[in-house]
């Protein structure tokens, strides 16, 4: 099985993972290894076929427009790592 | 080398509905912050979010008002990326299969690109997504407030159609008026209830191909989104003329200076992994659920102001006013299918009732800004609350054109049924307004006048044919605004002559 | 001892007041004490609160209330970590939760606490479901009550294991390619995992929403039963959640499985699979025949792509799912310069290795590119395996494999290789792509050492009473389920 490449660091920097270098070798090499797996889905023909997002097939699964309660602001609050004056605190967001 | 510009607009307004979009809380401006939240809108572990009919409902009704196609088939999808005004650090959107597609608005404009004082521009589709919490920026942290993070948002997208910044901003206030005349959203500037990201491209004028897109992130006004747009279109001609290149970037308004400036490249763009949310089933409209939602669309506000003109012979300047005060118009058609001079109803609503009551509301404002309340804006909605009869107007209109009482005894007539809802025959019996068209009184009364105003009559006399006005008033003021204008007129012209 | 009960032994033992909730609560937390720091089956319990509920009940019990539609009256059920209890800790065994305490009650909660239910404890597990060991936990490993040299099965290993050495009178766990399946085979219990949309998934720390599912481990199929009726249901909350009625699932095992047919599907019995377990799973497709049911040999022809379809669609759907853990709102923030550094240091510090591997991989195939070869031919492909059991489920009522491929296996010996560790999962991971139920029960051990073996049945989508009636039927004509493991340490 053809052992297909993955840019970790990328990947990575996309889903926001800080990973060693060592993590980042090891990564590659099993990742490889199941991509390399997974490339036997090549084998099927799969035109025509509707692809499958939900197990059940169901549509317009909706709720009323109801107001219902919402948290109190302390429970809100209660397992924010850092908080002041009600607001959860994070670094200073730059764009 | 001439060259011209390429906008399109995606435009983000928020819904209108009581509740969140995936979630009980209130749908709700200005709350202390973090109070309008739960588990499901702050995206903690093992919640799940459950559409909102209504804003659904809403979005596909935005669709009819935009002459959108409307799919048999929309879902959401994830749109991935890390923001911390962003709970689950996925946005719910419907990408590649919206609930609207392939609309378009038109309104009046009388610049490039309009042809008999109207331009079209075509809508792509309007999407229903969430919102995203508020971030408050300090020194050195941001605060967050989850209030509005999953408040229903919809986004319009606009074809690139636009071609200056003033047809942009004429797009977007007829975009708007539309939205919350339909009902969907409030449009509050003010409470940022709609945003906007203006793409815009330069490209010399006959060439076809566009240029590099350049866009400029989250405006809140559209005044703003006029200033930038000009800033930007020129400043994009200057660097192509320097025969540079343009990449495609992204630019912040910076309100106060006045320039846009550069924020990211294409570089770093996002990889935003859309995939359908498995938590969400698909949409599939029926054609009963289809059919209600178009119930509850209104008549399109340039439409109405067209018909107004054409049927009921007003002018546009009254016709705009009805336009943009729906109620105000509603009131006015509901009187002008019965009377025979609509013109003559149109003027006392516009002139005198619509000043009445701001009086009204500008005595309330303060009376309840005394009393230490936050006072309200007093808005037209009902005209229940009006002491008079709506007929009673059709009564004042068929009074003065009967001639029973004269234009100046008629607004003595609106001012009191106004404050009592008195009819007017009533009044004017009860305070003796009738015309007067006894020419012997008359006659009488401009011997006074002739006699009591020797300088007018001198200058009428020397050739000064507008004395004669000042004689009229005298006459009008002796008879207490009950002589009959046109006889005084007449009879005053015969006296001095001959 | 009251611990080794089953839940309908329980209730009967409190109907004619021989026994109090508290003493049977008491009985779990002395097993606890007794043997739990040899299995490991527990992150964390309170047992005063526990047994403050259990006081709650005797008062009830004791003033005349009566246990009517209340199934769980006084039984001690504990719960896998991935699943919110409003007040109790939730770590889905992660580091980056940290003190977390959830504010609400997930539905199925909900409804076990209405049923009467001492909940109670938190259950080690595969960070965040994703394993087949439950040696990914970040708090230690569980072992097999059988051997404690051995796995006890994964993801839901705390809550197999927990069952099966009587801390507990049932627990539940959640399922997403086997997870609960896997372990009650490996630990010798009845793991159920129902039909997607039967229970609703709200309060379940989403893995990968289309293919999680709740389900109970208890000794006997009968308490599976009563489980899942108790939990079932539509749920305003969860718009996947199926609007079925849900039947009275105790009520239909009756024993006569007369005329039902059974397929065996073909691509099941061949490479990799145990000699004895093979030889286990052919004697109880004996027995069924033996008990009146019609043994149809059936073909399930995409089953050997299922777990390349389970690796792609199951990390993408975790990639996102897994976006929110970011140290902004709750959990163990590790502080950063901005927003940014903030993110990947505190992910980078609180999720284990198998959590990033299955991140990596989920955002790549979802990654501008590889959409289409990846997750989208995934989901095609999917179709196909859907299309397969429902097409068996024209001629068959149910399905009979075997679970796993092998039984437990010694604590780090697959643990290297992450795609060996997926293949074991090769039994029972179909099901979750097609949305069906299935459950594992007892049906043998293996000799030297001696390990429990588990029988597999997929039913067809709603189909957990007649699959339920099959279990209980070949349940009660053999006697593995009542053999206990020594817990000799
Ligand atoms: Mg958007
Ligand atoms: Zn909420």
């Amino acid at each position: 099985m053809a052992s297909a490449e993955i840019n970790v660091k990328y990947v990575a920097h996309l889903a926001r993972l800080a990973l060693t270098p060592e993590e980042e070798t090891k990564l590659a090499a099993q990742l490889g290894n199941i991509l390399g797996y997974i490339e036997k889905l090549r084998e099927l023909d799969v035109t025509g076929v509707e692809p499958t997002a939900h197990a059940v097939p169901m549509v317009n699964c909706t709720r009323a427009d109801e107001v219902r309660e919402s948290l109190s602001h302390e429970e809100a609050l209660r397992n924010a790592p850092r908080q002041a004056n009600g607001l959860f605190i994070v670094p200073k967001i730059v764009e | 080398m001439e060259y011209e510009a390429v906008i399109g607009l995606e435009t983000h307004v928020q819904l209108n509905t009581k509740s969140k979009m995936w979630c009980g809380c209130a749908n709700q401006y200005g709350s202390e912050p973090n109070t309008n939240v739960c588990p499901v809108c702050l995206g903690l572990p093992g919640v799940l979010p459950v559409p909102n009919d209504e804003a659904l409902r809403k979005t596909v009704l935005t669709g009819y008002l935009l002459n959108c196609e409307i799919p048999r088939f929309a879902k959401f999808d994830r749109k991935s990326y890390f923001y911390p005004d962003m709970p689950k650090n996925y946005q719910l959107t419907q990408y590649d299969k919206p609930s609207t597609a392939n609309g378009f608005v038109e309104f009046e404009f009388t610049g490039a690109g309009s042809v008999n004082g109207l331009a079209r521009v075509r809508i792509t589709r309007a999407h229903l997504e969430e919102d995203v919490g508020k971030s408050t920026h300090f020194d050195r942290h941001s605060g967050l407030d989850f209030n509005r993070a999953g408040v229903p948002l919809m986004e319009i997208v606009s074809e690139p159609d636009i071609t200056s910044a003033d047809m942009a901003y004429a797009y977007l206030n007829a975009l708007t008026e539309i939205l919350h005349q339909g009902g969907v959203s409030d449009c509050d500037m003010e409470k940022g209830m709609v945003r906007c990201d203006v793409n815009i491209s330069v490209r010399p004028i006959g060439t076809k191909e566009l240029g590099a897109k350049i866009e400029i992130k989250n405006m809140n006004s559209f005044s703003g989104v006029r200033r930038a747009a000009e800033y930007e279109i020129a400043r994009q001609i200057e660097v192509v003329k320097r025969g540079e290149k343009l990449i495609q970037s992204t630019r912040r308004w910076d309100d106060v200076a006045g320039i846009t400036e550069q924020m990211r490249t294409k570089e770093d763009a996002h990889d935003y992994r859309y995939f359908p949310d498995p938590d969400l089933m698909p949409l599939a409209p029926t054609d009963a659920w289809l059919a209600e939602v178009k119930t509850k669309a209104i008549e399109l506000p340039l439409a109405r102001k067209q018909r107004f003109m054409r049927d009921y012979q007003l002018p546009a300047g009254d016709a705009e006013v009805f336009k943009s005060n729906v109620a105000l118009g509603n009131y006015f058609e509901g009187l002008a299918r019965q009377s025979k001079n609509p013109k003559a109803v149109a003027n006392w609503i516009i002139n005198n009732l619509l000043a009445k009551l701001a009086e009204l509301n500008a005595r309330e404002k303060s009376e309840q800004e005394a009393l230490g309340l936050e006072a309200a804006d007093l808005k037209l909605s009902s005209f229940a609350d009006l002491k008079f009869k709506p007929e009673a107007l059709l009564e004042l209109v068929n009074l003065v054109e009967a001639k029973t009482i004269s234009s100046s005894a008629a607004q003595q007539v609106f001012a009191e049924m106004f404050d009592s809802g008195k009819a007017p025959a009533v009044i004017v019996q009860e305070k003796g307004l009738a015309q007067v068209s006894d020419t012997g009184a008359i006659e009488k009364f401009c011997d006074d006048a002739i006699a009591a105003n020797p300088a007018p009559v001198a200058d009428y006399k020397a050739g000064k044919a507008a004395a004669l006005n000042s004689l009229k008033g005298q006459v009008m003021k002796l008879s207490k605004g009950k002589a009959n204008p046109a006889l005084v007129g007449e009879i005053l012209e015969r006296k001095l002559k001959g | 001892m009251l611990n080794q009960l089953t839940i309908s032994e329980l209730a009967a033992k409190f109907a004619k007041r021989e026994v109090s909730a508290r003493e049977a609560t008491q009985a779990c937390l002395d097993q606890i004490a007794c043997v739990d720091g040899k299995i490991h089956a527990f992150l964390s319990f309170n047992a005063a609160a526990a047994l403050a509920q259990a006081d709650a009940v005797d008062q009830l019990i004791s003033q005349g209330g009566s246990g009517a539609n209340r199934p769980l009256l006084g039984i001690p059920i504990a719960i896998k970590d991935v699943l919110a209890v409003k007040n109790q800790p939730l770590n889905c065994a992660s580091k980056i939760l940290g003190n977390y305490i959830s504010p609400y009650d997930a539905t199925a909660i909900e409804k076990l606490k209405a049923a009467g239910a001492i909940v109670f404890g938190r259950l080690n597990m595969d960070e965040f479901a994703m394993g087949s060991s439950t040696e990914n936990s970040a708090f230690g490993l569980t072992c097999n009550p059988w051997d404690i040299t051995r796995i006890p099965g994964g993801s839901s290993g705390g809550s197999a294991a927990a069952v099966a050495a009587d801390e507990c009178i049932a627990s539940l766990g959640t399922d997403t390619g086997g997870s609960i399946r896997q372990p009650a085979a490996l630990c010798g219990c009845v793991g159920l995992k129902p039909t997607y949309g039967r229970i609703s998934r709200y309060g379940l720390v989403a893995f990968a929403s289309s293919l999680d599912q709740i389900g109970p481990f208890t000794k006997d199929v009968r308490d599976s039963a009563t489980l899942l009726g108790v939990m079932s249901g539509v749920d305003r909350r969860d718009s996947t959640s199926v609007p079925e009625p849900v039947p009275n699932y105790v009520a239909a095992l009756d024993g006569n499985i007369r005329g039902l047919k059974l397929g065996l599907p073909k691509e099941y019995m061949v490479g990799g699979l145990d000699p004895e377990i093979k030889a286990s799973v052919d004697a109880a497709v004996k027995q069924y025949e033996k008990l009146g049911a019609e043994i149809v040999e059936i073909s399930l022809p995409h089953t050997d792509y299922a777990v390349a379809v389970y690796y792609i669609i199951a990390t993408a759907e975790a990639s996102a799912n897994l976006a929110r853990f970011d140290g902004i709102r709750y959990g163990a923030r590790v502080e950063g310069n901005d927003p940014i550094e903030l993110y990947s240091k505190t992910r980078g510090a609180g999720f284990g290795a198998e959590v990033k591997r299955r991140i990596i991989l989920g955002t790549y195939v979802l990654s501008s590119g590889y959409y289409d070869a990846y997750y989208l031919r995934a989901q095609k492909v999917r179709t196909l395996i859907r299309n397969d059991f429902l097409k068996a489920f024209e001629t068959v009522d149910a399905i009979v494999t075997p679970t796993t491929p092998t039984a437990a296996f010694k604590a780090g010996e697959k643990s290297g290789d992450p795609l060996q560790m997926y293949l074991s999962d090769i039994f029972t991971i179909s099901c979750n792509l097609a949305g069906i139920c299935g459950v594992s029960l007892p049906c043998g051990f293996t000799q030297n050492p001696k390990l429990p073996i588990g029988l597999q049945l997929l039913g067809k989508p709603f189909g957990e009473e007649t699959m339920l009636k099959l279990a209980h039927a070949y349940e009660q004509s053999t006697a593995w389920h009542k053999e206990k493991p020594s817990l000799k340490f």
